[in-house]
Protein backbone atom coordinates (compact mmCIF):
# COMPACT_ATOMS: atom_id res chain seq x y z
CA UNK A 1 0.00 0.00 0.00
CA UNK A 2 1.08 3.55 -0.65
CA UNK A 3 1.13 5.62 2.53
CA UNK A 4 1.82 8.96 0.95
CA UNK A 5 1.76 10.26 -2.61
CA UNK A 6 2.96 13.66 -3.80
CA UNK A 7 2.09 14.51 -7.39
CA UNK A 8 3.32 17.53 -9.34
CA UNK A 9 3.48 19.77 -6.29
CA UNK A 10 4.69 23.32 -6.84
CA UNK A 11 5.13 26.08 -4.31
CA UNK A 12 6.40 29.64 -4.62
CA UNK A 13 7.00 32.25 -1.94
CA UNK A 14 6.28 35.46 -3.83
CA UNK A 15 8.32 35.21 -7.02
CA UNK A 16 10.72 32.64 -5.61
CA UNK A 17 9.89 29.10 -6.71
CA UNK A 18 10.73 26.68 -3.92
CA UNK A 19 9.10 23.50 -5.21
CA UNK A 20 9.07 23.13 -8.99
CA UNK A 21 7.01 20.01 -9.49
CA UNK A 22 7.68 17.28 -6.94
CA UNK A 23 6.58 13.65 -7.37
CA UNK A 24 7.14 11.32 -4.46
CA UNK A 25 5.69 7.99 -3.43
CA UNK A 26 6.16 6.48 0.02
CA UNK A 27 4.99 2.92 0.70
CA UNK A 28 3.72 1.73 4.07
CA UNK A 29 6.60 1.07 6.51
CA UNK A 30 9.04 2.64 4.10
CA UNK A 31 11.74 5.10 5.19
CA UNK A 32 12.51 7.79 2.66
CA UNK A 33 15.33 10.32 2.96
CA UNK A 34 15.41 13.69 1.25
CA UNK A 35 18.90 15.08 0.75
CA UNK A 36 20.11 18.25 -0.89
CA UNK A 37 21.68 21.61 -0.13
CA UNK A 38 20.04 24.19 2.13
CA UNK A 39 17.30 25.93 0.18
CA UNK A 40 16.69 22.99 -2.13
CA UNK A 41 13.12 22.69 -0.85
CA UNK A 42 13.33 19.73 1.58
CA UNK A 43 11.80 21.55 4.55
CA UNK A 44 9.16 23.27 2.46
CA UNK A 45 8.11 19.93 1.00
CA UNK A 46 7.64 18.45 4.47
CA UNK A 47 5.73 21.52 5.66
CA UNK A 48 3.51 21.31 2.57
CA UNK A 49 2.78 17.63 3.20
CA UNK A 50 1.71 18.51 6.78
CA UNK A 51 -0.48 21.30 5.29
CA UNK A 52 1.45 23.92 7.25
CA UNK A 53 2.08 25.65 3.91
CA UNK A 54 -0.53 25.76 1.13
CA UNK A 55 0.66 24.32 -2.18
CA UNK A 56 0.17 26.13 -5.49
CA UNK A 57 -0.38 23.16 -7.77
CA UNK A 58 -0.47 19.39 -7.58
CA UNK A 59 -1.92 16.85 -5.21
CA UNK A 60 -0.99 15.22 -1.93
CA UNK A 61 -2.60 11.91 -1.01
CA UNK A 62 -2.54 10.27 2.40
CA UNK A 63 -3.39 6.65 1.71
CA UNK A 64 -5.77 7.17 -1.21
CA UNK A 65 -7.38 10.29 0.20
CA UNK A 66 -6.61 13.64 -1.41
CA UNK A 67 -5.62 15.86 1.53
CA UNK A 68 -4.78 18.84 -0.67
CA UNK A 69 -8.31 19.11 -2.07
CA UNK A 70 -10.18 22.29 -1.26
CA UNK A 71 -12.60 21.86 1.63
CA UNK A 72 -10.53 19.23 3.43
CA UNK A 73 -10.39 19.88 7.19
CA UNK A 74 -6.67 20.53 7.65
CA UNK A 75 -6.79 20.07 11.41
CA UNK A 76 -8.13 16.54 10.94
CA UNK A 77 -5.39 15.74 8.42
CA UNK A 78 -2.64 17.04 10.72
CA UNK A 79 -3.84 14.67 13.42
CA UNK A 80 -2.97 11.77 11.12
CA UNK A 81 0.55 13.05 10.33
CA UNK A 82 3.45 13.79 12.63
CA UNK A 83 6.16 16.37 12.02
CA UNK A 84 9.31 17.01 14.03
CA UNK A 85 11.15 20.27 13.51
CA UNK A 86 14.82 21.16 13.43
CA UNK A 87 14.38 23.54 16.38
CA UNK A 88 12.35 21.08 18.53
CA UNK A 89 9.61 23.72 19.08
CA UNK A 90 8.58 22.25 22.42
CA UNK A 91 6.06 24.31 24.39
CA UNK A 92 8.29 26.01 27.00
CA UNK A 93 5.46 26.75 29.43
CA UNK A 94 4.41 23.11 29.69
CA UNK A 95 6.08 20.13 31.34
CA UNK A 96 7.34 17.25 29.21
CA UNK A 97 4.23 15.24 30.05
CA UNK A 98 1.94 18.14 29.16
CA UNK A 99 3.83 18.69 25.90
CA UNK A 100 3.20 15.08 24.95
CA UNK A 101 -0.45 14.90 26.06
CA UNK A 102 -1.67 18.27 24.74
CA UNK A 103 -2.42 17.01 21.22
CA UNK A 104 -4.11 13.74 22.21
CA UNK A 105 -6.18 15.42 24.91
CA UNK A 106 -7.31 18.53 23.05
CA UNK A 107 -7.30 17.41 19.41
CA UNK A 108 -8.18 13.71 19.76
CA UNK A 109 -10.22 14.15 22.98
CA UNK A 110 -8.46 11.24 24.66
CA UNK A 111 -9.30 11.19 28.39
CA UNK A 112 -6.50 12.63 30.49
CA UNK A 113 -5.65 9.41 32.33
CA UNK A 114 -5.35 7.44 29.07
CA UNK A 115 -3.29 10.16 27.39
CA UNK A 116 -0.92 10.32 30.36
CA UNK A 117 -0.56 6.57 30.61
CA UNK A 118 0.39 6.39 26.95
CA UNK A 119 2.74 9.35 27.28
CA UNK A 120 4.52 7.69 30.21
CA UNK A 121 4.89 4.49 28.15
CA UNK A 122 6.35 6.36 25.20
CA UNK A 123 8.68 8.46 27.36
CA UNK A 124 9.94 5.35 29.12
CA UNK A 125 10.48 3.59 25.79
CA UNK A 126 12.79 6.38 24.64
CA UNK A 127 14.71 6.76 27.89
CA UNK A 128 12.84 9.81 29.11
CA UNK A 129 10.85 8.11 31.87
CA UNK A 130 12.30 10.32 34.60
CA UNK A 131 11.77 13.57 32.68
CA UNK A 132 7.97 13.65 32.57
CA UNK A 133 7.70 16.40 35.18
CA UNK A 134 10.54 18.57 33.87
CA UNK A 135 10.16 21.66 31.76
CA UNK A 136 11.92 21.68 28.37
CA UNK A 137 14.54 24.25 29.41
CA UNK A 138 15.91 21.74 31.94
CA UNK A 139 16.68 19.20 29.21
CA UNK A 140 19.63 18.82 26.86
CA UNK A 141 19.07 19.41 23.16
CA UNK A 142 19.05 15.69 22.47
CA UNK A 143 16.48 15.08 25.20
CA UNK A 144 14.34 17.93 23.90
CA UNK A 145 14.35 16.52 20.40
CA UNK A 146 13.45 13.05 21.72
CA UNK A 147 10.53 14.62 23.59
CA UNK A 148 9.47 16.35 20.37
CA UNK A 149 9.50 12.97 18.59
CA UNK A 150 7.47 11.41 21.41
CA UNK A 151 5.03 14.33 21.18
CA UNK A 152 4.45 13.46 17.52
CA UNK A 153 4.22 9.73 18.21
CA UNK A 154 1.57 10.32 20.87
CA UNK A 155 -0.79 11.25 18.04
CA UNK A 156 -0.25 7.78 16.49
CA UNK A 157 0.64 9.27 13.10
CA UNK A 158 0.30 7.26 9.90
CA UNK A 159 3.42 8.96 8.54
CA UNK A 160 6.16 10.72 10.50
CA UNK A 161 7.88 13.68 8.85
CA UNK A 162 11.31 14.61 10.25
CA UNK A 163 12.77 17.95 9.24
CA UNK A 164 16.54 17.97 9.81
CA UNK A 165 16.00 16.91 13.37
CA UNK A 166 19.69 16.67 14.24
CA UNK A 167 20.89 19.89 12.60
CA UNK A 168 20.50 22.01 15.74
CA UNK A 169 22.22 19.50 18.01
CA UNK A 170 25.74 19.33 19.39
CA UNK A 171 27.59 16.47 17.66
CA UNK A 172 27.72 14.31 20.79
CA UNK A 173 23.92 14.47 21.14
CA UNK A 174 23.06 13.40 17.59
CA UNK A 175 23.49 9.70 18.30
CA UNK A 176 20.74 9.45 20.90
CA UNK A 177 18.23 11.02 18.51
CA UNK A 178 19.26 8.81 15.59
CA UNK A 179 18.82 5.77 17.86
CA UNK A 180 15.17 6.77 18.27
CA UNK A 181 14.74 6.80 14.49
CA UNK A 182 16.41 3.39 14.20
CA UNK A 183 13.99 1.99 16.73
CA UNK A 184 11.00 3.54 14.96
CA UNK A 185 12.16 2.01 11.72
CA UNK A 186 12.36 -1.44 13.21
CA UNK A 187 8.86 -0.90 14.63
CA UNK A 188 7.65 -0.28 11.08
CA UNK A 189 6.98 3.45 11.20
CA UNK A 190 6.58 5.10 7.81
CA UNK A 191 8.95 8.06 7.75
CA UNK A 192 10.11 10.86 5.49
CA UNK A 193 13.36 12.47 6.67
CA UNK A 194 15.01 15.60 5.41
CA UNK A 195 18.60 15.17 6.55
CA UNK A 196 22.20 16.30 6.25
CA UNK A 197 23.46 13.11 7.90
CA UNK A 198 24.54 11.19 4.80
CA UNK A 199 25.93 8.26 6.76
CA UNK A 200 22.64 7.90 8.56
CA UNK A 201 20.59 8.25 5.38
CA UNK A 202 22.69 5.50 3.84
CA UNK A 203 22.06 3.24 6.82
CA UNK A 204 18.37 3.82 7.38
CA UNK A 205 16.72 4.78 4.09
CA UNK A 206 14.91 2.44 1.73
CA UNK A 207 14.94 5.17 -0.88
CA UNK A 208 16.94 8.40 -1.13
CA UNK A 209 15.81 11.41 -3.14
CA UNK A 210 18.22 14.17 -4.07
CA UNK A 211 16.57 17.59 -4.32
CA UNK A 212 18.02 20.51 -6.20
CA UNK A 213 16.24 23.81 -6.84
CA UNK A 214 12.85 22.45 -5.96
CA UNK A 215 13.07 19.29 -8.06
CA UNK A 216 13.87 15.69 -7.31
CA UNK A 217 16.88 15.18 -9.56
CA UNK A 218 17.68 11.62 -8.66
CA UNK A 219 16.03 8.82 -6.68
CA UNK A 220 17.59 5.48 -5.83
CA UNK A 221 18.19 3.08 -2.96
CA UNK A 222 20.98 4.50 -0.79
CA UNK A 223 23.67 2.00 -1.77
CA UNK A 224 23.20 2.96 -5.39
CA UNK A 225 22.72 6.72 -4.98
CA UNK A 226 25.71 7.22 -2.71
CA UNK A 227 28.17 4.96 -4.58
CA UNK A 228 27.16 5.47 -8.19
CA UNK A 229 25.19 8.69 -8.55
CA UNK A 230 23.97 9.10 -12.10
CA UNK A 231 23.44 12.85 -12.21
CA UNK A 232 26.29 15.32 -12.34
CA UNK A 233 24.67 17.59 -9.74
CA UNK A 234 24.22 14.70 -7.31
CA UNK A 235 27.91 13.85 -7.72
CA UNK A 236 28.92 17.47 -7.10
CA UNK A 237 26.73 17.68 -3.99
CA UNK A 238 28.10 14.44 -2.51
CA UNK A 239 31.63 15.54 -3.35
CA UNK A 240 31.13 18.84 -1.52
CA UNK A 241 29.89 16.95 1.54
CA UNK A 242 32.93 14.68 1.44
CA UNK A 243 35.28 17.65 1.08
CA UNK A 244 33.64 19.45 3.98
CA UNK A 245 34.08 16.40 6.19
CA UNK A 246 37.77 16.23 5.42
CA UNK A 247 38.35 19.78 6.70
CA UNK B 1 26.19 30.37 46.76
CA UNK B 2 26.09 29.09 50.34
CA UNK B 3 27.77 25.95 49.16
CA UNK B 4 30.69 27.77 47.63
CA UNK B 5 31.11 29.82 50.77
CA UNK B 6 31.27 26.68 52.90
CA UNK B 7 33.57 24.87 50.56
CA UNK B 8 35.79 27.86 49.87
CA UNK B 9 39.18 27.88 51.54
CA UNK B 10 39.50 30.67 54.13
CA UNK B 11 42.26 32.36 52.17
CA UNK B 12 41.28 34.32 49.10
CA UNK B 13 43.45 34.61 46.05
CA UNK B 14 45.01 38.06 45.47
CA UNK B 15 42.55 38.57 42.61
CA UNK B 16 39.54 37.80 44.84
CA UNK B 17 40.91 40.11 47.54
CA UNK B 18 41.25 42.85 44.95
CA UNK B 19 37.66 42.32 43.70
CA UNK B 20 36.36 42.42 47.25
CA UNK B 21 38.25 45.67 47.99
CA UNK B 22 36.75 47.18 44.85
CA UNK B 23 33.24 46.14 45.88
CA UNK B 24 33.65 47.65 49.34
CA UNK B 25 35.02 50.83 47.85
CA UNK B 26 31.99 51.30 45.58
CA UNK B 27 29.62 50.84 48.52
CA UNK B 28 31.49 53.49 50.54
CA UNK B 29 31.52 55.89 47.58
CA UNK B 30 27.77 55.41 46.96
CA UNK B 31 26.93 55.99 50.62
CA UNK B 32 29.10 59.10 50.86
CA UNK B 33 27.68 60.71 47.71
CA UNK B 34 24.10 60.01 48.85
CA UNK B 35 24.82 61.66 52.17
CA UNK B 36 26.32 64.74 50.51
CA UNK B 37 23.40 65.17 48.08
CA UNK B 38 20.78 64.67 50.79
CA UNK B 39 22.49 67.17 53.12
CA UNK B 40 22.69 69.74 50.33
CA UNK B 41 19.00 69.31 49.43
CA UNK B 42 17.85 69.65 53.03
CA UNK B 43 20.10 72.65 53.55
CA UNK B 44 18.76 74.40 50.47
CA UNK B 45 15.10 73.77 51.36
CA UNK B 46 15.36 74.53 55.07
CA UNK B 47 17.36 77.73 54.53
CA UNK B 48 14.98 79.00 51.85
CA UNK B 49 13.36 82.32 52.84
CA UNK B 50 9.82 80.88 52.66
CA UNK B 51 10.57 77.61 54.46
CA UNK B 52 8.79 78.51 57.69
CA UNK B 53 5.52 79.28 55.86
CA UNK B 54 5.81 76.15 53.67
CA UNK B 55 6.51 74.05 56.73
CA UNK B 56 3.44 75.40 58.49
CA UNK B 57 1.09 74.92 55.53
CA UNK B 58 2.41 71.61 54.12
CA UNK B 59 4.08 69.78 56.98
CA UNK B 60 2.01 70.52 60.03
CA UNK B 61 2.13 67.49 62.35
CA UNK B 62 -1.31 67.97 63.94
CA UNK B 63 -2.99 68.74 60.64
CA UNK B 64 -1.33 65.67 59.20
CA UNK B 65 -2.73 63.36 61.87
CA UNK B 66 -6.16 64.95 61.61
CA UNK B 67 -6.41 64.89 57.80
CA UNK B 68 -4.89 61.42 57.58
CA UNK B 69 -7.71 60.09 59.73
CA UNK B 70 -10.23 61.63 57.31
CA UNK B 71 -8.52 60.62 54.06
CA UNK B 72 -7.68 57.03 54.92
CA UNK B 73 -11.35 55.89 54.99
CA UNK B 74 -12.00 57.76 51.73
CA UNK B 75 -9.12 55.84 50.16
CA UNK B 76 -11.22 52.68 50.41
CA UNK B 77 -13.22 54.01 47.47
CA UNK B 78 -10.03 54.32 45.40
CA UNK B 79 -9.09 50.76 46.24
CA UNK B 80 -12.55 49.48 45.37
CA UNK B 81 -12.63 51.26 42.01
CA UNK B 82 -9.09 50.09 41.31
CA UNK B 83 -9.80 46.43 42.05
CA UNK B 84 -13.04 46.27 40.07
CA UNK B 85 -11.57 48.20 37.12
CA UNK B 86 -8.42 46.08 37.08
CA UNK B 87 -10.33 42.80 37.00
CA UNK B 88 -12.54 44.02 34.13
CA UNK B 89 -9.60 45.48 32.20
CA UNK B 90 -7.61 42.25 32.37
CA UNK B 91 -10.46 40.37 30.69
CA UNK B 92 -11.73 43.03 28.28
CA UNK B 93 -8.25 43.99 27.07
CA UNK B 94 -7.41 40.35 26.41
CA UNK B 95 -10.55 40.00 24.29
CA UNK B 96 -9.56 43.14 22.36
CA UNK B 97 -6.03 41.87 21.79
CA UNK B 98 -7.26 38.49 20.60
CA UNK B 99 -9.73 40.21 18.27
CA UNK B 100 -6.95 42.35 16.80
CA UNK B 101 -4.60 39.38 16.40
CA UNK B 102 -7.21 37.17 14.71
CA UNK B 103 -6.35 36.11 11.18
CA UNK B 104 -9.52 34.47 9.91
CA UNK B 105 -11.02 36.45 7.00
CA UNK B 106 -14.50 36.07 8.51
CA UNK B 107 -13.32 37.99 11.56
CA UNK B 108 -12.19 41.02 9.54
CA UNK B 109 -15.02 43.26 10.88
CA UNK B 110 -14.12 42.29 14.44
CA UNK B 111 -10.51 43.19 13.75
CA UNK B 112 -11.51 46.58 12.34
CA UNK B 113 -13.83 47.32 15.26
CA UNK B 114 -11.15 46.44 17.78
CA UNK B 115 -8.60 48.59 15.96
CA UNK B 116 -10.93 51.58 15.82
CA UNK B 117 -11.75 51.12 19.49
CA UNK B 118 -8.11 51.10 20.53
CA UNK B 119 -7.29 54.14 18.39
CA UNK B 120 -10.22 56.03 19.85
CA UNK B 121 -9.75 55.33 23.52
CA UNK B 122 -5.99 55.65 23.47
CA UNK B 123 -6.38 59.05 21.83
CA UNK B 124 -8.93 60.64 24.14
CA UNK B 125 -7.89 61.91 27.60
CA UNK B 126 -9.33 59.76 30.40
CA UNK B 127 -10.75 62.91 31.99
CA UNK B 128 -12.91 63.60 28.92
CA UNK B 129 -14.24 60.03 28.80
CA UNK B 130 -15.06 60.43 32.46
CA UNK B 131 -17.03 63.64 31.87
CA UNK B 132 -18.80 62.26 28.80
CA UNK B 133 -19.99 59.15 30.62
CA UNK B 134 -20.45 60.63 34.09
CA UNK B 135 -22.50 63.62 32.98
CA UNK B 136 -23.74 62.42 29.58
CA UNK B 137 -25.37 59.11 30.46
CA UNK B 138 -27.39 60.39 33.46
CA UNK B 139 -28.56 63.30 31.26
CA UNK B 140 -30.17 60.78 28.92
CA UNK B 141 -32.49 59.78 31.80
CA UNK B 142 -32.64 56.22 30.55
CA UNK B 143 -34.89 53.90 32.47
CA UNK B 144 -33.15 51.16 34.41
CA UNK B 145 -29.71 52.68 33.85
CA UNK B 146 -27.83 53.75 36.94
CA UNK B 147 -26.75 57.34 37.47
CA UNK B 148 -24.18 56.32 40.06
CA UNK B 149 -21.08 58.44 39.29
CA UNK B 150 -18.77 55.83 40.82
CA UNK B 151 -20.14 53.28 38.38
CA UNK B 152 -19.64 55.52 35.34
CA UNK B 153 -16.22 56.65 36.52
CA UNK B 154 -15.17 53.01 36.82
CA UNK B 155 -16.54 52.30 33.35
CA UNK B 156 -14.58 55.24 31.96
CA UNK B 157 -11.35 53.93 33.49
CA UNK B 158 -12.06 50.45 32.14
CA UNK B 159 -12.74 51.74 28.62
CA UNK B 160 -9.61 53.90 28.49
CA UNK B 161 -7.18 51.54 30.15
CA UNK B 162 -8.36 48.48 28.22
CA UNK B 163 -7.16 50.18 25.06
CA UNK B 164 -3.65 50.51 26.50
CA UNK B 165 -3.57 47.11 28.12
CA UNK B 166 -4.79 45.39 24.95
CA UNK B 167 -1.73 46.76 23.17
CA UNK B 168 0.49 45.29 25.86
CA UNK B 169 -1.20 41.92 25.41
CA UNK B 170 -0.87 42.19 21.64
CA UNK B 171 2.86 42.82 21.91
CA UNK B 172 3.03 39.65 24.00
CA UNK B 173 1.06 37.64 21.46
CA UNK B 174 3.29 38.89 18.64
CA UNK B 175 6.41 37.99 20.62
CA UNK B 176 5.54 34.29 20.66
CA UNK B 177 7.48 32.81 17.77
CA UNK B 178 5.58 31.54 14.74
CA UNK B 179 7.20 28.13 15.20
CA UNK B 180 5.18 27.67 18.39
CA UNK B 181 2.00 28.07 16.38
CA UNK B 182 3.32 25.59 13.79
CA UNK B 183 4.10 23.08 16.53
CA UNK B 184 0.63 23.48 18.00
CA UNK B 185 -1.04 23.03 14.62
CA UNK B 186 1.24 20.05 13.94
CA UNK B 187 -0.21 18.13 16.91
CA UNK B 188 -3.65 18.67 15.44
CA UNK B 189 -4.84 21.66 17.47
CA UNK B 190 -7.23 24.07 15.77
CA UNK B 191 -6.11 27.68 15.50
CA UNK B 192 -8.34 28.63 18.43
CA UNK B 193 -6.88 25.82 20.55
CA UNK B 194 -3.35 26.83 19.50
CA UNK B 195 -4.03 30.36 20.68
CA UNK B 196 -5.59 29.25 23.93
CA UNK B 197 -3.21 26.49 25.01
CA UNK B 198 0.08 27.52 23.42
CA UNK B 199 0.27 31.19 22.41
CA UNK B 200 -1.69 33.03 25.12
CA UNK B 201 -0.15 31.31 28.15
CA UNK B 202 3.32 32.27 26.91
CA UNK B 203 2.24 35.77 25.86
CA UNK B 204 0.60 36.61 29.18
CA UNK B 205 3.60 35.41 31.17
CA UNK B 206 5.88 37.70 29.21
CA UNK B 207 3.77 40.83 29.64
CA UNK B 208 3.13 40.63 33.38
CA UNK B 209 5.72 43.32 34.23
CA UNK B 210 4.40 45.88 31.70
CA UNK B 211 0.84 45.03 32.78
CA UNK B 212 1.74 45.85 36.38
CA UNK B 213 3.20 49.09 35.13
CA UNK B 214 -0.15 50.09 33.65
CA UNK B 215 -1.90 49.13 36.86
CA UNK B 216 0.31 51.42 38.89
CA UNK B 217 -0.82 54.23 36.61
CA UNK B 218 -4.44 53.10 36.97
CA UNK B 219 -4.17 53.11 40.75
CA UNK B 220 -3.22 56.81 40.65
CA UNK B 221 -5.93 57.65 38.12
CA UNK B 222 -8.64 56.51 40.53
CA UNK B 223 -8.25 60.04 41.94
CA UNK B 224 -10.13 61.21 38.83
CA UNK B 225 -13.32 59.63 40.17
CA UNK B 226 -13.52 62.65 42.44
CA UNK B 227 -14.26 65.04 39.58
CA UNK B 228 -17.71 63.49 39.20
CA UNK B 229 -18.52 64.15 42.85
CA UNK B 230 -17.80 60.96 44.80
CA UNK B 231 -15.41 61.67 47.62
CA UNK B 232 -12.28 59.59 47.26
CA UNK B 233 -8.92 60.23 48.89
CA UNK B 234 -7.68 63.15 46.78
CA UNK B 235 -11.05 64.86 46.86
CA UNK B 236 -11.23 64.40 50.63
CA UNK B 237 -7.79 65.98 50.93
CA UNK B 238 -8.98 68.92 48.86
CA UNK B 239 -12.04 69.38 51.06
CA UNK B 240 -9.91 69.29 54.19
CA UNK B 241 -7.53 71.79 52.68
CA UNK B 242 -10.23 74.30 51.75
CA UNK B 243 -11.74 74.00 55.20
CA UNK B 244 -8.51 74.63 57.08
CA UNK B 245 -6.50 76.70 54.58
CA UNK B 246 -3.71 74.20 55.04
CA UNK B 247 -2.13 71.91 52.42
CA UNK B 248 -0.81 69.19 54.73
CA UNK B 249 -3.76 67.00 53.73
CA UNK B 250 -2.35 66.75 50.18
CA UNK B 251 0.90 65.40 51.55
CA UNK B 252 -1.07 62.90 53.60
CA UNK B 253 -3.06 61.80 50.52
CA UNK B 254 0.15 61.49 48.50
CA UNK B 255 1.67 59.24 51.16
CA UNK B 256 -1.42 57.02 51.15
CA UNK B 257 -1.17 56.57 47.37
CA UNK B 258 2.55 55.87 47.66
CA UNK B 259 1.87 53.15 50.20
CA UNK B 260 0.24 51.17 47.39
CA UNK B 261 2.17 52.27 44.32
CA UNK B 262 5.71 51.89 45.66
CA UNK B 263 5.34 48.22 46.60
CA UNK B 264 3.74 47.61 43.19
CA UNK B 265 6.64 49.39 41.49
CA UNK B 266 9.20 47.35 43.37
CA UNK B 267 7.34 44.16 42.49
CA UNK B 268 7.40 45.15 38.82
CA UNK B 269 11.13 45.85 38.94
CA UNK B 270 11.76 42.55 40.64
CA UNK B 271 9.71 40.64 38.07
CA UNK B 272 11.50 42.41 35.22
CA UNK B 273 14.90 41.64 36.71
CA UNK B 274 13.94 38.01 37.16
CA UNK B 275 12.72 37.81 33.58
CA UNK B 276 15.97 39.34 32.34
CA UNK B 277 18.02 36.85 34.36
CA UNK B 278 16.05 33.96 32.88
CA UNK B 279 16.41 35.21 29.34
CA UNK B 280 20.13 35.72 29.83
CA UNK B 281 20.46 32.24 31.30
CA UNK B 282 19.17 30.94 27.99
CA UNK B 283 15.84 29.80 29.34
CA UNK B 284 12.73 30.11 27.23
CA UNK B 285 12.53 33.76 26.35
Amino acid sequence: MTALTVEGVTKAFGTKTVLAGIDLRVADHEVVCLIGASGSGKSTLLRCIDLLEPIDEGQILLGDEDISAPGVDEDVVRRRLGIVFQGFNLFPHLSVLQNVTLGPRKALRVPRADAEARAHDLLARFGLGDKAGEHPDKLSGGQQQRVAIVRSLAMKPEVLLLDEITSALDPELIGEVLDVIRELRSAGMTMVLATHEMGFAREIADQVHFLDQGRIIESAPPAELFSTPKQERTRQFLQRILDARRL
Amino acid sequence: MTQTVEDAPPELTPRQRYARRQRRRSIVVAAASTLVVATLLVAVVVRAPGWEEVKASFFDGDRFRESFAEIAPAFKLNVRVFLIAEACILVFALLLAVARSSRAPALFPVRVLATVYVDLFRGVPVLLVLFLLGFGVPALRLEGVTNDPVFWATVALILSYSAYVSEVYRAGIDSVHESQRSAARAVGLTSTQSLRFVVLPQAVRRVIPPLLNDFIALQKETALVGVLGPIEAARRAQIYSSRTFNFTSYVAAALIFLAITIPLTRLTDWLLARQRRRTMAGGPA
